[in-house]
């Protein structure tokens, strides 16, 4: 019988117990992969980015591609002042792509399924964002609440509403991608489990339906770290640049 | 066939769901079990990668890029300076161009004025030699004519006195001879004149 599919987002130990006074850190599969991608990332860019060739080749051409890519997406979304933040915007898009990339490997752990590891990158978006608008406006960062050219009559329900769009956005932008990866990975299961079941008389169709379902779910492994750097531009341009 | 194909499928789907609820209560995600390990680990590849990214491997991607942006520009300046010298070398190879033309042209009617000067001399030296020659002919013409009419006048005097002789066997003074011959080719010239 097929496996239950949310078997494959089970976290268990590997290796001995380590515990930090009374907190369990033990080394997991989610942290193997956590280390795969991020070794992976650095080992793919410091080789493109040690050969200093006028015409590059493949490896330097990828990482000179994906850093211009994400320059022109912070440019283009948040303007000059944001690039200062490029290290860090251009390092979340790298984890979340390769999490979710390796994720896509048969019999190998999807670190962006989990709903705690994608809540702490928002949350901790979250919390830097409004830093940075508290230090760069001062009190003047509570504007983003009052939109201009609205009605006095319903601006206390406008910023009601916007309050509570800005304390949403951690929620929204974690459970968007942990949703994603979560739900095309059980579909993909899920088929896999139909192949299984109904042998290789009916199986041609679930399997067919896997293969297609691979190459979406490839599309939007890239798309959801996509919008997940893009989003993430574009709360950094409402604090840097207030104009609401 | 293709019914029963389509109830398994439905069925086996019923089969893993309930299976699936049979197994566990939910999702792995919501156990809270590694979620502290999880954030750990999380701050330290991430940390790890943005440390390493910001201050090692960007920079040398972004100065990659930078040489590269100014080398096509300095090539770029540089292919601008050579083709403005091209340019210059261009026209300076027009203008040797022209002036060598201009200067053929020059020499082109230096050598014909010369040659027609050559001509020009040549045919007035041939012109006045041929006068001369001319001359000369028409002297000797005139000699030629002085001289064959005395000649002429001789003769007839001599062979008609020849004649008289043989018809009358005497001497006639050559002096009458002479002037009847005259007399005749005066007459004979009238004629002349008068046909």
């Amino acid at each position: 019988m097929a496996a239950n599919p949310m078997n494959q987002f089970n976290v268990y130990r590997i290796g001995p117990e380590i515990k930090l006074g009374n907190v369990d850190i033990s080394f997991t599969n989610a942290s193997l992969f956590m280390v795969i991608s991020t070794i992976a990332i650095l080992i793919v860019l410091n080789l493109g980015a040690k050969k200093k060739s006028l015409i590059p080749d493949k490896l330097q051409l990828l990482a000179e591609l994906s850093y211009s890519f994400v320059s022109k997406m912070i440019s283009d979304t948040a303007g000059t002042k944001a690039k200062p933040y490029f290290s860090f915007i251009f390092s979340l898009f790298m984890f979340v792509l390769f999490c979710n990339m390796f994720g896509m490997i048969p019999y190998s752990f999807t670190v962006t399924s989990h709903i705690i590891v994608t809540f702490v990158l928002a949350a901790f978006i979250f919390i830097g964002v409004t830093i940075i608008g508290f230090i760069k406006h001062g009190l003047g960062y509570l504007k983003l609440f009052v939109p201009s050219g609205v009605p006095m009559v319903l601006l206390p329900l406008i910023v009601i509403i916007e309050i509570i769009s800005y304390l949403s956005r951690p929620i929204s932008l974690s459970v968007r991608l942990f949703a994603n990866m979560m739900a095309g990975h059980t579909m993909m299961k899920v088929f896999g489990g139909f192949v299984v079941s109904l042998g290789i008389v009916g199986g041609w169709l679930p399997l067919s339906f896997s293969v297609a379902l691979t190459g979406l779910e490839i599309l939007v492994a890239f798309l959801q770290a996509y919008v997940f750097a893009i989003l993430t531009c574009i709360y950094l341009n409402d604090a840097l640049n207030l104009h609401h | 066939m293709l019914k029963k194909i389509i109830i398994k499928f439905l069925f086996s789907f019923v089969l893993i769901t309930k299976v699936q609820s049979a197994e566990n209560g939910g999702m792995p995600q919501l156990n809270p079990e590694f979620w502290i390990s999880q954030i750990v680990w999380l701050v330290i590849t991430f940390g790890a990668l943005y440390i390493i990214l910001s201050k090692i491997i960007l920079p040398k991607i972004s100065d990659n890029l930078e040489s590269r942006r100014s080398q096509i520009l300095e090539n770029i300046e540089i292919a601008e300076k050579q083709r403005e010298e091209s340019e210059d070398k261009i026209k300076e190879f027009d203008k040797i161009i022209l002036n060598s033309k201009l200067e053929a042209k020059n020499l082109f009617n230096e050598a014909r004025q010369k040659i027609l000067d050559d001509i020009d001399k040549k045919r007035s030296e041939l012109e006045t030699n041929l006068e001369e020659e001319i001359e000369i002919a028409e002297k000797e013409i005139q000699n030629l004519n002085k001289s064959s009419a005395e000649n002429i006048k001789k003769i007839a005097t001599e062979t008609s006195s020849g004649l008289i002789k043989q018809l009358i066997g005497e001497e006639i003074n050559k002096e009458n001879i002479s002037s009847i011959v005259n007399d005749l080719t005066n007459n004979s010239k009238e004629n002349r004149k008068n046909v």
